[in-house]
């Protein structure tokens, strides 16, 4: 039988049972290097969560930093909290307008040649290194007028408005075409369809978009250590004025050789970290349940 | 005309109109702003870079110096830094993303698909500061104590795994920067994977090909100029990436060729430890030229990518 039956892949035989050996063990390695990316999460996420639980107490969050008799470091990191959610805040006021109304052009007014070149021109914009858009923004707002909380944030922006963009025009394409046609049929005009029926029925993806816009901006350092890294040690509101941020508190606090500066960076690190990763797992399981909605109703 | 009452009709369509205008010109005044930041985002790093590159021209990338008291600066040994560390997480990266890809593509068992992607994408969420700490903390010392001995031991003949142990240098940063690339081009190449066509893999199948022959003569080469453009992907973030490398490299002028277990530098994290303390004008525009190049690179290498992709999308649409 075995003579018979003429497999393209080689005779059934010692060749097959290598053959399916060999699949196996990679079959194996593969599953090794997705086990192996797992590991390396939890490494990390258990690390901090560890360091971090047993440095972060009530005052921690409470307090705003201070210096000792010694010269120690002692305190909390509240300005720091505050600081990342004004920064990030500004931020996101800036981004969610510009990356929704660049996607509503791509999507709806653009021709297909103009909407290509948009989107290579916001893939560029992602792909332009972090550190490379705080020199940017050092250049344009922090020389002459110092440190400040809002060229920490247009920064951030410039990050976010990509990731915005870019999710959301995927979005607007997702919506069905026969929406569009009925508001156009019933003798609306463009801008009232994207207005009145586009945009709703697209919202939900547009909020998951914003979730992880925020999810990066919150952790990012290096256009913050170009733009706001010398600041005071108390809470400031004022967006003129530079304020800390929990990101470069852990930079900072990393290279000090006090242990409780290294517990001020754990506790940091943690309290960042849960938010980021929240934030990241609540916006991908909000995108796929609002996809999977807007293929519904299709 | 006629036989609609006009005072209801023509405040209407000029209302309608001018709403069309409205919103339309409010999208595209929005693309236009986008263009601008991008170009005065080149001319601002350019313009900061001219005091260098008008000083040292393009010996710039030649000269190794990095000297406050003389005035010297180049960028040599933080262009070793940054093409040997991203070149070596390439090396690990690129084989073990392509095997989670696969894995999720075509191997993992459906309900375990999302659960375990969701987890891969996280480790890109993390933000890099972290894992510097973690870099500085938990992955220094162990690869100072368990790693470096080791190789040292078994690969000691070759200058670059030579040397004696230390926490901070160019090892962490290469492991920092493979755990940075793995979930970029894992997910892209899990995108790329499904988006081969099921009747190519079954077909094969159905001849007798085991599922490893499968992914590899049908799954990889359908999909292999999408391969290379999230590779390429991986390396601009991988040469961008400025932080981590800062927080675990060491922070040092020095070649990463002489051994990989001491301290140097890259042209990234070379501005973000030097930035805030710049001595000069003549140090501080060369850091903007720095911050140039990198700009070049990864402009180019993005570009690059995106035209692969391009193409690669055309051909599958085409094929489908």
């Amino acid at each position: 039988m075995s003579s018979v039956v003429t497999s393209p892949f080689g005779s059934p035989s010692r060749r097959s049972r290598r053959r399916k050996m060999v699949g196996r063990m990679m079959e194996a390695l593969c599953t090794l290097a997705a086990l192996a990316a797992m590991a390396v999460l939890i490494l990390v996420v258990y690390a901090v969560f560890r360091r971090g639980a047993s440095a972060l107490n009530l005052n921690l969050v409470t307090e705003v930093p201070s210096t000792d008799a010694y010269g120690n470091t002692t305190g909390g990191i509240k300005n720091s909290i505050i600081g990342t959610v004004i920064i990030t805040g500004i931020a996101t006021l800036i981004a969610v307008p510009f990356g929704i109304l660049i996607a509503i052009f791509n999507a709806e007014f653009a021709s297909r040649r103009t909407a290509d070149a948009i989107r290579l021109v916001l893939n560029l914009l992602a792909g332009v290194p972090t550190i490379v858009v705080g020199v940017f923004i050092f250049g344009l707002l922090v020389v002459g007028h110092g440190y400040s909380a809002y060229a920490a944030a247009v920064a951030l922006s410039i990050v976010m408005v990509p990731i915005i963009a870019r999710s959301t025009e995927e979005v607007l394409a997702l919506v069905p075409a026969q929406l569009r046609e009925g508001g156009m049929a019933l003798g609306a005009t463009r801008a009232r369809t994207v207005v009145t029926i586009i945009l709703p029925t697209a919202v939900g993806g547009m909020v998951t978009a914003t979730i992880l816009a925020i999810a990066r901006a919150a952790g990012e350092t290096a256009p913050i250590l170009l733009t706001c890294s010398i600041f005071a040690n108390q809470v400031t509101l004022d967006p003129r004025q530079a304020m800390g941020s929990l990101p470069m508190t852990i930079y900072l606090d990393a290279e000090q050789p006090s242990q409780y500066a290294q517990h001020q960076a754990w506790a940091a690190a943690l309290i960042l970290m849960a938010f980021v990763l929240v934030a990241a797992i609540a916006g991908r399981l909000l995108s796929l349940r609002s996809r999977r909605r807007i293929e519904q109703t299709r | 005309m006629s036989v609609q009452p006009a005072t209801s009709s023509l405040p209407l369509t000029r209302r309608t109109r001018f709403g069309e205008i409205g919103l339309r010109g409010i999208c595209g005044a929005a693309v236009v702003i986008l263009v601008v930041v991008i170009a005065m985002l080149i001319w601002e790093v350019a313009h900061g870079a001219w005091l260098s590159f008008s000083t040292f021209g393009l010996g710039f990338i030649t000269s190794t110096d990095w000297n406050v008291v003389t005035n010297q600066f180049g960028a040599l040994y933080l262009l070793e830094g940054t093409l040997l560390t991203s070149v070596f997480a390439l090396i690990i990266a690129v084989p073990t993303a392509i095997a989670i890809g696969l894995f999720l593509s075509e191997l993992a068992p459906r309900v375990l698909r999302t659960p375990v992607g969701l987890m891969v994408e996280l480790l890109a969420a993390i933000p890099s500061v972290i894992l510097g700490l973690w870099g500085i903390v938990v992955l220094g010392p162990f690869v100072a104590t368990e790693v470096e001995p080791w190789l040292n031991q078994h690969l000691g003949f070759i200058p670059l795994f030579s040397g004696y142990p230390s926490n901070a240098g160019v090892l962490p940063a290469c492991l920092i920067l493979t755990i940075m690339m793995i979930p970029i081009i894992a997910s892209i190449s899990r995108e790329l994977f499904n988006s081969v066509p099921s009747e190519l893999k079954q077909g094969a199948l159905a001849l007798g090909a085991t599922r490893w022959e499968v992914m590899r003569q049908i799954a990889i080469p359908q999909v292999s100029g999408g391969l290379i453009a999230a590779v390429m992907l991986g390396f601009a973030r991988a040469i961008g990436e400025a932080i981590a490398v800062a927080q675990v490299i060491g922070s040092h002028n020095a070649s990463p060729f002489g051994s990989i277990f001491k301290p140097a530098a890259t042209m990234a994290s070379w501005i973000a430890t030097q930035f805030n303390g710049t001595a000069t004008d003549l140090q501080r525009s060369s850091l903007y030229y720095l911050a140039v190049i990198l700009l070049v690179i990864s402009l180019v290498t993005n570009i690059a990518a995106q035209l692969i992709v391009n193409r690669f999308r055309k051909r599958i649409g085409g094929r489908a």
